[in-house]
């Protein structure tokens, strides 16, 4: 699974992993992704508990024999907090009820994070490599952008309308999504 | 300088009700789940992770001198006992071996004689609340519903000089991994077992049938089975010397068994009301009762004992006096507590299906018992 940085903490005990992780995001970029490989059992439950006070976003573990593969995400003061500038919105129920149709959805957040579940058949471009992907989108079609709390997806709609594209950002987006989600690995 | 504590000497404290306080440093799922509990125990949660900046901001909730500061295993614990050594607690020690070492501790615990100069003692698994009986008269011993530590029970009888001659469960335990069968192995004793909870099991055992007497030393110290099904089919009852009734997870000091665990809540209820309503009360007020497990610290009797007259349970247990036959199927069977943790995984190691290595048993086994219904 793709991450900006991976640490390396196998063979340490409790509590280690959770030290060198927390100086190991500090270098990281906010919405970065972090790789943490652990032996420590106890490490998921504690890696879980810890990102939710410290304001990261845990994404998911994954477990390879006896290496547990823990991703988080950097996080940022006041994502959700960010004003929207695109205009064009759609809700998740509005999305959901569409789901139907033969319709584009964007999902712009990490791999990682895109890994651990998202709308089935969703296509899956970060923020950061949307530029240069662009191409993978049909003109022809509307496309409903979705990030975890449509802060990212708003930043990508405004793209792909100056590109001529008809996007729609979903409000809020992954955070609160009831419908079914897929997880690949 | 911080310094370690033992398993031991928390478990003093516990039964001394000598004061005690504790920080326990794990996340607060595991704090919820189970901790150290007493009379005399304070105990305060902050998980090590959020200390890892400091501990300005927990040290004034503490005291400034004797705090223990516990967590899973130790390594974390260790840690946070340093930083609060350093902002100037004094005495601070860290629990050796982590809530894993507390949850296999065992306190050997003498309940009463009997009535040929032998003795009956209970072992209080502090950490999980699970109470297992040794019985010994003239050089003789028999075990019941032994923990899977079994080296507590044989240095027990070694000190002593018994002969472990039975080794018995009254039931197959879904909360705990049992010792049984490996104490019998390692002393060429006897493992006894109610053949209805026995049927997948696939190992070799002696039936615990309703009037099955076992000896205990040369004066014939009597321990007679009573068949008393509810927790599970085959639950079976003792009766030491006239005195003692070991109920199992029956009948508990201030709850009843729960009929569930095997998933068979519906069709159980019958006979757990059966056994604590009629077999029960058909046997001698007077028997002192010895639940195989306990939940709540207000069980224990001050000499440290969980045991209680079988009169008296008719009078204060409210499991006891449910008269409502529809009520009662109520109570057993909806709002039950959580199921004991790896619970099936548990009944499949007792009935020697899987054979996980000591590790996976021993975290398995972590958290509380929670084989009562409440």
């Amino acid at each position: 699974m793709k991450a900006n940085e991976t640490l390396d903490a196998k063979g340490l005990a409790c509590p280690m992993p959770i030290v060198k992780t927390k100086k190991a995001i500090t270098g990281l970029e906010a919405g970065n992704v972090l790789e943490i490989l652990a032996t420590d059992q106890g490490s998921k439950a504690d890696i879980q508990a810890w990102a939710e006070n410290a304001g990261h976003q845990y994404l998911g573990t994954v477990e390879e024999g006896e290496v547990l593969k823990h991703y988080l995400r950097k996080g940022k003061d006041d994502e959700d907090q960010e004003e929207k500038k695109h205009d064009q919105t759609i809700s998740n129920e509005e999305l959901q009820n569409k789901l139907s149709e033969d319709v584009t959805v964007l999902d712009v957040r990490e791999p990682a994070e895109y890994a651990f579940g998202h709308i089935p058949g969703a296509i899956n471009i970060p923020l950061g490599e949307l530029d240069e992907r662009l191409s993978e989108l049909n003109q022809d079609q509307e496309v409903y952008v979705v990030c975890r709390t449509g802060s990212r997806s708003d930043l990508a709609s405004q793209k792909l309308a100056k590109q001529g594209h008809n996007a729609y950002n979903v409000i809020p987006g992954m955070k609160e999504w009831s419908g079914e989600t897929k997880q690949e690995q | 300088m911080i310094k370690p504590m033992t398993a031991a000497q928390v478990a003093k404290r516990v039964m001394n009700q000598e004061e005690l306080f504790i920080l326990d440093v794990r996340n607060e799922s595991e704090y919820k789940d189970w901790k150290i509990e007493g009379n005399s125990i304070h105990v305060i949660n902050k998980p090590y992770f959020d200390l890892l900046d400091g501990v300005e901001e927990i040290v004034e909730e503490l005291p400034n001198e004797d705090v223990l500061v516990v967590c899973a295993k130790e390594g974390s614990s260790k840690m946070v006992a340093d930083m609060l050594d350093e902002a100037g607690i004094k005495e601070v020690s860290y629990l050796e071996g982590g809530m894993k070492a507390w949850s296999e501790y065992l306190e050997p615990v003498k309940v009463g004689d009997l009535s040929d100069g032998g003795e009956l003692y209970q072992f209080v698994r502090l950490g999980k609340g699970c109470l297992s009986y040794l019985v010994e008269s003239q050089g003789e011993a028999m075990i019941i519903d032994s923990n899977r530590m079994i080296q507590p029970y044989l240095d027990f009888a070694e000190d002593k000089s018994l002969t472990i001659k039975h080794v018995a469960d009254t039931h197959l335990h879904a909360d705990h991994i049992s010792g049984g069968r490996k104490i019998a192995e390692e002393t060429d004793a006897s493992y006894w077992l109610p053949p209805k909870d026995a049927t997948e099991v696939e190992f070799d055992y002696n039936g615990l049938e309703d009037g099955t007497e076992i000896e205990v030393g040369n004066t014939k110290i009597k321990v007679q089975a009573i068949y008393s099904p509810g927790h599970t089919i085959g639950s079976t009852s003792f009766i030491i010397d006239d005195q003692y009734l070991l109920t199992g997870d029956i009948l508990f000091v201030e709850s009843i068994g729960r009929p569930d665990l095997a998933g068979k809540a519906e069709d159980w209820v019958g006979d757990l009301r059966n056994t604590l309503y009629s077999r029960y009360k058909e046997l001698s007020n007077d028997l002192l009762v010895l639940p195989a497990h306990f939940s709540k610290m207000s069980e224990m009797a001050d000499s440290g004992v969980v045991a209680k007259k079988l009169g008296d349970l008719y009078k204060d247990n409210s499991g006891l006096n449910v008269d409502d036959e529809q009520e009662f199927r109520k109570m057993v069977t909806e709002n039950l507590p959580p199921q004991p943790n790896s619970y099936e995984e548990i009944r499949q190691v007792n009935m020697g299906k899987i054979n996980p290595e000591d590790e996976k048993q021993r975290e398995m086994e972590i958290g509380p018992n929670r084989c009562a219904v409440n």
